[in-house]
């Protein structure tokens, strides 16, 4: 590894950190060998956190951050102005296996500018991923972003070496990907998700490895006028009809170089935040989109309370829920329970009623729960589901409150 | 009251020989002291007794929370054990699923605490490569790393470092006993301190540290700036041992200036390059004719288990008919050429007899590679799976568009389901039948006919064959 490419090292991991979909998980197992190099587990490991908080999981890079397309919230567009580098297969094979063998990722979250033509780039990377897998037994993780635009044929061969494939949206409306991506198409985009999703599924029943952590996309907050209910809507359809794994979502970042088209101030980030909860609700505790919306105004989430909270004090009339009887369904719409929690109390409340001390010990959000609980030993007292400072109540932290 | 004396660290063993032995005598926990490392000569029970304890028996999830409990540096940690144990032996069985209960709640979250420090110990560890010389046993590069775990989980992470880097020769160093891996063995030894060749300022040594850190600078994005989030997952005690970590104050410190530096700086005026030329690009897919589509088709790999190489498509361009049959088999493989095995020589016979000139016809396969599974030295033909033959489609198709024939001649079931999609009944089916785009006909394969046990059968088979192609011949 020598200075020029540490150098572009920098720039073509600067091009690609505004893709949030770089998780691990949902892998086969599979172990290199002692010929080969690595392993998977289903849950992926972050391997170290950059001072945004995020997870390092994969190297993630681009092959090349020249484009041919100008997607306007896009850093690498073929108008903007920044510093353009072009990794080789060999160089990036080289980065990937480097620092595997040092335990400082998982595998290579593997993305792209266009090049020459879709095609091309497209099978640059599969190339890459090929020589990974078949020249160096590399059993790593390993993810590409699919260019929508390439041939069939080469998503077919991807899906042979890649754990995940994806194809990101960006924007949840045709309308906006116009606007802001016009050399995109988005029923181009779904008519991949659809070939993807199509093959996975086979391969599935057919017990063979096609892309077998499946697919995921990513839609951008907060660069066009979409609001979280249209946002959410659009995840929600991804999830049924392309039996999408993850639609991941990052609030639209300031980038050098911007155009002038997008808007100067970017979205607060708690947008974003609030959108993967409601995804979260979504997916995993039997909301609806219209459910979560409801919880905020004008389709917009409410940044100051999370989104079960926020449809929990809409909904006062079917609360306090007695955690001794209520069903999975009612408990977890209880702010505060999560899942975990709520598996809990189910299996400790078959050996006895349970009472206000011990789901202290089951959960830790009881502090948010609370008023919304009935216990053995605990009614909230005077309705406090109907105090109109409730809000305030739970949003402030308890430190605060007590005087003494 | 006993003295039960265990070795320091995660006992395991010790624990087991002594929960045996004390459950037999019936000994209850408040009658036991249990302590950690003095020397074994001083316990009254500490010298692992010959008279090992019947086994005893206990719920699956409570041998693996001991096993991962053990491994915690608490004290207490062995004397909150035997009361569980001691609870679920006498009556309290299920005890574990009472998370409420005080000890089970505890319990529980020791058994984070050591699963906690084990998965940071996964992620948060990193190898370094030696300097070559002396070379290791083969040669190849060795590695090493420095460690500081909370607990006693040397030996609970050696599975996954032996599994994931098998094939490195590797020595992992920690203050609570350490792990040497040649490829071959593992091999623990005792705690060690952190070897001066790993000081936090040495990392430039390996180049790809050096990579590394650049790397965490680079992805590092300053608008979203969140040290709190950073640090709960990955705690300030961890980071000597990552050189990334290196990186941290300053991208912190001038995070805010280069936000609004962005913030502030004029839209970028665009540099208006061509967008005719993308469009252009995009128009000019490969592959632009069949030759192109047949190298794209033999440099990539076979879609199917087995294969030595791509059989391809055989005859002239503009052919009237094209035959599509399953797949190359054993001959075609070794040959590369389509229909040349038995059921090829059956094809051509049949031809013959139907007047029909094979050289004139385009002849291909839906699935272009050998699918078999090997049996001694024989190798058993597979039929492709529908999800195989899909993956096949989009050449098949894209061929026949540069084909262009006037009428596609499906031979059996696989070829059947390519043209149209769905599965066909061949015998049912047979004829004339209009594929997506194509004029078709259905029939059945040769290799059908040289599986009918029957002579007889068989004639009546072969004959309906060749009429099926005179038809066929006839339509086109
Ligand atoms: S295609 Fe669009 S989003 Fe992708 S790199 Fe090019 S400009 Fe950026």
């Amino acid at each position: 590894m020598d200075d020029a490419l540490i150098e572009k090292l920098g720039i073509l991991a600067d091009a690609a950190k505004y893709d949030a979909s770089c998780a691990s998980s949902g892998a086969k197992p599979r172990r290199g060998g002692k010929e080969g190099l690595g392993s998977t587990t289903g849950a992926g490991i972050c391997h170290a956190y950059t001072p945004d908080g995020r997870c390092v999981s994969l190297l993630k890079i681009l092959l090349t951050n020249h484009c041919l397309f100008d997607c306007v919230y896009c850093i690498n567009r073929r108008s903007s102005n920044v510093r353009r580098a072009r990794f080789t297969v060999e160089e990036v094979v080289t980065l990937t296996l480097g620092f595997y063998k040092r335990n400082c990722i998982e595998g290579l979250f593997l993305s792209s500018g266009i090049i020459r033509s879709p095609d091309h780039t497209m099978e640059q990377m599969m190339l890459v991923a090929r020589t990974l897998r078949r020249d160096h037994g590399f059993a790593g993780y390993i993810h590409l972003k699919t260019i929508p635009e390439a041939s069939p044929w080469l998503i077919e061969q991807a899906g042979l070496w890649a754990d995940r494939l994806s194809i990101n949206l960006e924007l949840p409306s045709d309308h906006s990907l116009k606007a802001f991506a016009p050399e995109k198409n988005g029923g181009t985009i779904k008519a991949v998700m659809g070939q993807v999703n199509e093959r996975i599924v086979e391969a599935k029943e057919e017990r063979r490895r096609f892309s077998p952590a499946g697919q995921s996309t990513q839609l951008i907050v907060g660069a066009d006028d979409a609001t979280d209910r249209s946002v959410l809507e659009t995840s929600g359809t991804l999830y049924q009809r392309y039996g999408l794994r993850r639609v991941y979502y990052s609030a639209f970042s300031p980038i050098p170089e911007a155009s002038s088209v997008l808007p100067v101030k970017p979205p607060p980030l708690q947008r974003e935040n609030r959108l993967y909860q409601a995804d979260w609700l979504l997916r995993y505790y039997g909301f609806t989109v219209e459910e979560i919306a409801s919880g905020g105004e004008g389709g917009m989430l409410d940044l100051g309370i999370d989104p079960k909270l926020a449809w929990a004090l809409k909904n006062r009339e079917r609360f306090p829920v007695d955690v001794n009887r209520a069903d999975r369904e009612m408990l977890l719409r209880v702010p505060g329970l999560g899942a975990r929690a709520v598996d809990k109390i189910l299996s400790a409340r078959r050996h006895t009623r349970l009472r206000m001390e011990d789901l202290g010990r089951l959960s830790s959000g009881l502090r948010r729960a609370r008023p919304f609980l009935i216990a053995a030993d605990y009614h909230p007292v005077g309705g406090l589901t109907d105090r109109l400072d409730l809000r305030q109540r739970l949003v402030t932290p308890s430190s605060q409150l007590s005087l003494f | 009251m006993h003295t039960i004396t265990l070795r320091e660290g995660a006992d395991l063993d010790g624990f087991r020989q002594a929960v045996r032995r004390l459950a037999a005598a019936r000994t209850a926990p408040d009658k036991v002291l249990w302590s950690v490392g003095a020397p074994s000569l001083f316990g009254d029970d500490a010298t692992p007794a010959s008279d090992n304890g019947a086994p005893i028996f206990l719920p699956q999830a409570v041998g693996q929370l001991i096993e991962t409990v053990v491994c915690h540096s608490d004290p207490e940690r062995y004397a909150l054990l035997y009361r569980l144990v001691w609870r679920v032996l006498n009556g309290e069985r299920a005890l574990l699923d009472q998370h409420a209960d005080p000890l089970v709640h505890r319990l529980e979250r020791l058994d984070k605490a050591v699963r906690r420090d084990i998965h940071k110990m996964h992620a948060f560890l990193r190898f370094r490569a030696l300097p070559p010389a002396p070379p290791g046993p083969d040669g190849g590069e060795r590695y090493i790393a420095w460690f500081e775990p909370d607990h006693h989980i040397v030996e609970a992470v050696a599975p996954f470092f032996v599994e994931r880097f098998e094939s490195m020769v590797w020595t992992i160093l920690t203050p609570k006993g350490s792990l040497h891996w040649d490829r071959q063995r593992l091999i623990t030894g005792p705690p060690a301190e952190r070897p001066d060749a790993l000081a936090h300022d040495r990392f430039a040594d390996d180049r790809f540290a050096e990579g590394w850190q650049r790397y965490y600078e680079s992805t590092f994005n300053p608008a979203r700036v969140n040290p709190t989030a950073m640090r709960a997952e990955m705690p300030r005690k961890y980071w000597a041992n990552m050189p990334e970590t290196a990186a941290i104050p300053a991208l912190v410190r001038s995070a805010p200036a280069r936000v609004q530096a962005m913030l502030e700086a004029e839209a970028a005026i665009p540099r208006r390059r061509m967008p005719e030329k993308a469009v252009a690009a995009m128009a000019r897919q490969a592959p632009e004719s069949l030759a192109e589509l047949n190298r794209l088709i033999q440099r990539s790999e076979p879609l199917v288990p087995g294969a030595t190489q791509a059989v391809l498509g055989e005859g002239p361009e503009g052919a009237a008919i094209a035959i599509v049959g399953e797949q190359p088999g054993d001959q075609e493989d070794r040959e590369g050429r389509p229909f040349v095995g038995p059921a090829g020589q059956l094809l051509t016979a049949a031809l013959e007899e139907a007047g029909i000139d094979r050289g004139g016809l385009y002849l291909t396969n839906a699935v272009k590679h050998f699918k078999f599974v090997q049996r001694g030295k024989r190798r058993i033909h597979q039929s492709p799976t529908a999800g195989e033959v899909k993956h096949y489609r989009w050449w098949l198709m894209t061929e026949l568009g540069f084909v262009r024939p006037r009428l596609v001649v499906t031979l059996g079931a696989t070829a059947a389901l390519a043209l149209t999609g769905r599965p066909v009944a061949v015998l049912r089916e047979r004829g004339p039948m209009a594929f997506d785009g194509w004029n078709g006909f259905v029939t059945v394969h040769p290799s059908y006919l040289l599986r009918l046990p029957g002579e007889e059968e068989r004639r009546r088979a072969q004959a309906e064959f060749v009429a099926d192609l005179r038809r066929a011949s006839a339509l086109a």
